[in-house]
């Protein structure tokens, strides 16, 4: 198969090397089909595969190394699935579909799928690993030293070659200063004229010995971590790599009763795979415990617990109000401004169109708390400024009015943005032809601009929408979600169901994931189907207009 | 066909260039730590103290032969390094506040320090018993914090050896337009617990009762006791309906700006606010905060600032020698002192800096009488509902009503 190398306009025609065929039939069936190879367009197609392939192998490293077989499989054959579309003359459609669907899948599908099924765990803190996890960290936090037990200074030494060698303990008794060595057998003293001590008590030579240096000693640190020297009281364990001391873990793991035993006090902790924690008979839990599957009891939580069922209606309500206010009130206040720029009597636009953008152009975070500070009873410039005393964030009707004109001051350009553009495709001679028929300007933008402008506008509206209903640091960063009730600390006048639902979540006892998960989900669906419904009528006007 | 092949072939070399570039950042480390005989400690901390400990980790480094990465963890350092310790790609060491044991501990995420009973001794008391958890030594102490009374001595010469005192003089220098406020001491729209303690353990009002090992018990929950109602029954006479010393348009952001444009005489502060002080030429004196007349003492909360060392890092035993043996010498100590003013937990290092440093010892006096923080996880459930109590007792709740129904969130999300 030939290829051409010639572009439209292209300097380096090859005449004479059009397209022959070279056996394979669909060369010549399907040649006036291709577009001719640009050597731009090759250039850019070697580049982004030879990316991909390079991300695929970047990543397959740590994927092989973690064992994770299923990952490097979809990995590899999403990466061949990439090459045989690029490289092959067929499939056009796809060449276009595939790299949005696959960054779908990897930012929106992936990312609620994973949500899904967190919401059916009790991930969080606390529940973060497994149980043989949390079986580790509860033996090794109840690692205490002997009472009445010295500690002492330590070498770490090996007899065979200091990078693989078994690793043995030379300790010395700071009261006696005789020398021991300790391995998985436990203490043997040393002969004294065998060993050098310096001055602190550390061993810096021992017969037969080959003292490890730190730089040695510290790339063996799991060796040294696990090294255990039983004595009569516990165990001689390293505390660093200079000092041993004698500690027993006071916890212990039983597989037979699926308990945690504390053989000081003899109390047991029973393991109950239901919540993921070990629990002692009077209902007493152990603080490290592991993930589980909690099934449906994070919605039931959502839906029967009066602390998070109480607020929520009314809380949902308001959220709406928000969303809606937002949404609306920045159109209606763009639209306008759009429409009074677009007025071909207006003088000096493009000084307003700039003026007009800049709430846009400046960083929503730090707009929000600058706002946040000027709503201040006491030192904010909106009461010193026009001589009042109101405490803007301490009533609830006048919090809610200032976060909606915080809303406004920062979405209007955007809308503002939008307008004039789709005020620009509407063509001037409709409205004109309204002007001779003898309808008034006001019949004229309520009969035609208005509805072209929605058709155009909608999706945007809609996309405003679902943005407000979750906007999260518009609350989080100005009121907080308060004033609260004195009686209710948890759910404010302005609270979003997303601001009211990160309270719930990560303000109690820790993070509690699972629970986060359940009522995003809730607030998924909320948000979806109002979208959907609004698309729905949308297509119908379109319909109607086009 | 010719231009086909050089495109595939052209593909794979700059796959292989890209891959190898991806390897480039990890190997020459890789390759490095051989050369350093094997070690290799990776330390996170906050920005401030990463740039005070890298010369320290180095010299540590280079005395031993090993490898001492500081990395700067500039936000969310706790959950960063809970979420990334239990993927296994987390440091050996992290700095941050004693409070943070509870849920590092609740997460499997860090492991005891053994230290020798002579190391422990060097260590301010209260400082040691802030990283004990469970009565084990969760993390080596490097600086204590806590509040005190920072007045402007301009406006206000005296000490007040009261709340009312200073009430008083704070309204007769508003009378007399010298100030604009009584009393700088930060609320906010939805309160905060941490500066309006000391008034309330003045009032009464305790968080958490003691078991018997000294330790806070969750179960004995004071929030919603009739000593906190007794407690804020007392802050409320200051808030905006009484005195009006207490305004939640007093805030973080604004409290200490206010005080250093000598609008209001009193600050209730920390450490972190003398920079600004000193920078604003306010002359100015440290106190105890004061209690309510009759009252009990005023405690603020006792703050540390420490290391730990990771349950899931790659090199432990290095690091229980960095933060048993290293972090636990004067030299460091004085080092992170003169990143950031606040005051030592090793007495010996407290010791060399208080002669050149005035406020230390003023500090320290103020917060001898303090409470620990507590470290226990249950103490996450009490920082929202009870400051938004305290904001809404300050605005003119009624306090038996609003602290009844702090208490029942708190004692609710407590497991």
């Amino acid at each position: 198969m030939s290829t051409s190398l010639s572009g439209p306009g292209s300097a380096k025609q090859a005449p004479g090397r059009e397209p022959v065929g070279s056996g394979l039939p669909r060369t010549s069936r399907t040649a006036r089909n291709h577009a001719p190879i640009t050597a731009t367009g090759l250039l850019v197609k070697v580049i982004l595969l030879g990316l991909t392939a390079g991300i695929a192998i970047w990543a397959a490293f740590p994927l092989v190394e973690a064992e994770r077989w299923i990952g490097l499989a979809v990995l590899a054959a999403t990466t061949a699935g990439l090459f045989y579309l690029y490289l092959t003359r067929r499939h056009i459609p796809a060449k276009y579909l595939v790299p949005g669907t696959l960054f779908l899948i990897a930012f929106q599908v992936v990312p609620v799928l994973y949500t899904a099924s967190t919401a059916f765990t009790n991930f969080g803190d606390g529940h973060r690993g497994s149980k043989d996890e949390a079986i580790v960290a509860i033996q090794t936090a109840s690692v205490k030293q002997v009472p009445g037990s010295t500690q002492y200074p330590l070498s770490v030494a090996t007899q065979g070659d200091p990078a693989t060698g078994p690793l043995v303990f030379l300790v010395t008794d700071p009261q006696t200063g005789a020398v021991s060595v300790g391995d998985a057998q436990g203490l043997r003293q040393l002969d004294p004229g065998d060993v050098t001590v310096a001055p602190g008590g550390k061993v810096t030579a021992a017969d037969g010995y080959t003292i490890l240096n730190f730089g040695q000693a510290s790339s063996r640190s799991k060796d040294i971590t696990e090294l255990v020297v039983p004595t009569s009281g516990g165990a001689l364990r390293s505390s660093g790599l200079s000092r041993a001391y004698e500690g027993k873990a006071v916890r212990g793991y039983d597989a037979g009763c699926d308990c945690v035993r504390d053989s000081e006090t003899g109390r047991t902790w029973t393991a109950d795979e239901e919540t993921g924690a070990f629990v002692a008979a009077d209902g007493e839990r152990l603080a490290q415990g592991w993930k589980v599957d909690v099934g449906l009891r994070n919605f039931a939580r959502v839906l029967t617990d009066p602390a998070i069922s109480g607020p929520f209606f009314g809380t949902l309500v308001w959220n709406f109000a928000f969303a809606i206010g937002s949404t609306g009130g920045t159109f209606l206040l763009g639209m306008f401004i759009a429409l009074a720029l677009h007025s071909p009597r207006m003088r000096g636009t493009n000084l307003y169109r700039i003026l007009l953008i800049l709430p846009y152009a400046m960083p929503s975070f730090a707009m929000l708390l600058v706002w946040r500070d000027m709503f201040n009873t006491d030192f904010g410039l909106i009461n010193n400024l026009f001589g009042l005393g109101v405490d803007w964030f301490g009533h609830d009707w006048s919090a809610r009015l200032a976060v909606i004109l915080v809303q406004l001051w920062l979405g209007y350009p955007y809308m503002f943005l939008v307008a004039t553009g789709a005020l620009q495709a509407i063509p001037r001679e409709l409205t004109e032809a309204t002007l001779v028929d003898g309808a008034s300007p006001w019949q004229s933008f309520r009969t035609v601009t208005l509805p072209l402008l929605l058709v155009a506008l909608s999706p945007l509206l809609i996309a405003s929408f679902a943005y407000n209903f979750n906007n999260f640091n518009a609350i989080h960063l100005t009121t907080e979600g308060g004033p609260f009730p004195a009686d209710n600390p948890t759910a404010g006048a302005t609270d979003l169901l997303i601001t009211y639902t990160y309270r719930l979540a990560f303000g109690a006892q820790g993070a509690q994931f699972g629970l986060a998960a359940a009522v995003s989900l809730f607030i998924f669906t909320i948000v979806a189907v109002v979208s959907a419904v609004s698309f729905r009528r949308t297509r119908k006007q379109e319909e109607v207009y086009s | 066909m010719r231009i086909r092949t050089a495109g595939v072939v052209a593909a794979f070399a700059l796959a292989l260039a890209a891959s190898g570039c991806g390897g480039g950042s990890d190997e020459p480390a890789a390759k490095e730590s051989p050369n350093a005989a094997g070690g290799k400690l990776v330390i996170w901390a906050d920005d401030k103290r990463t740039a005070a400990l890298k010369p320290f980790a180095e010299k540590f480094g280079q005395d031993n032969g090993v490898t001492v990465e500081v990395q700067a963890v500039s936000k969310d350092l706790q959950t960063n390094f809970v979420t990334a310790s239990q993927q296994g790609s987390g440091p050996d060491v992290v700095v941050g506040a004693h409070d943070w044991i509870g849920n590092l501990v609740q997460n499997g995420a860090i492991d005891p320090v053994q230290l020798a009973a002579e190391q422990k001794s060097a260590f301010n008391e209260t400082a040691i018993k802030a990283v004990t958890f469970n009565g084990q030594l969760y993390g080596v102490p490097y600086a204590m914090e806590n509040l005190a009374l920072i007045r402007n001595t301009e406006l206000a010469p005296e000490a007040p050896k009261t709340i009312e005192d200073l009430v008083a003089a704070g309204k007769k220098l508003k009378a007399e337009k010298k100030a604009s406020e009584i009393l700088c001491l930060q609320s906010g729209q939805n309160g905060d617990a941490y500066h309006i303690y000391p008034l309330y353990t003045s009032g009464g009002g305790y968080l958490f009762g003691t078991t018997a090992n000294g330790d806070y018990d969750p179960k004995d929950l004071g929030v919603g006791k009739p000593e906190s109602i007794e407690a804020f029954k007392k802050i409320a006479a200051l808030g905006e309906k009484g005195e009006g010393a207490l305004k939640r348009s007093i805030t973080a952001e604004n409290s200490i700006a206010t005080f250093t444009g000598k609008k209001c005489a009193y600050l209730v502060s920390g450490p972190w606010a003398i920079a600004d002080a000193k920078k604003a030429n306010i002359s100015y004196d440290i106190s105890p905060v004061p209690g309510f007349a009759g009252g009990k003492e005023a405690q603020p909360f006792v703050g540390v600032q420490a290391f730990y060392v990771a349950a899931k890092g790659k090199n432990k035993a290095l690091a229980q020698e960095f933060v048993a043996n290293y972090v636990t010498t004067p030299e460091l100590a004085v080092a992170l002192y003169n990143a950031e003013p606040r005051p030592p937990a090793l007495t010996a290092a407290l010791d060399q800096v208080k002669g050149s440093d005035p406020d230390l010892a003023k500090f320290q006096e103020a917060g001898k009488n303090g409470q620990v923080l507590p470290a226990i996880p249950a103490m996450a459930t009490i920082w929202d509902p009870f400051g938004k109590a305290q904001a809404a007792i300050i605005g003119g709740a009624d306090p038996a009503k609003t602290i009844t129904a702090a208490g029942k969130t708190i004692s609710g999300q407590i497991k």
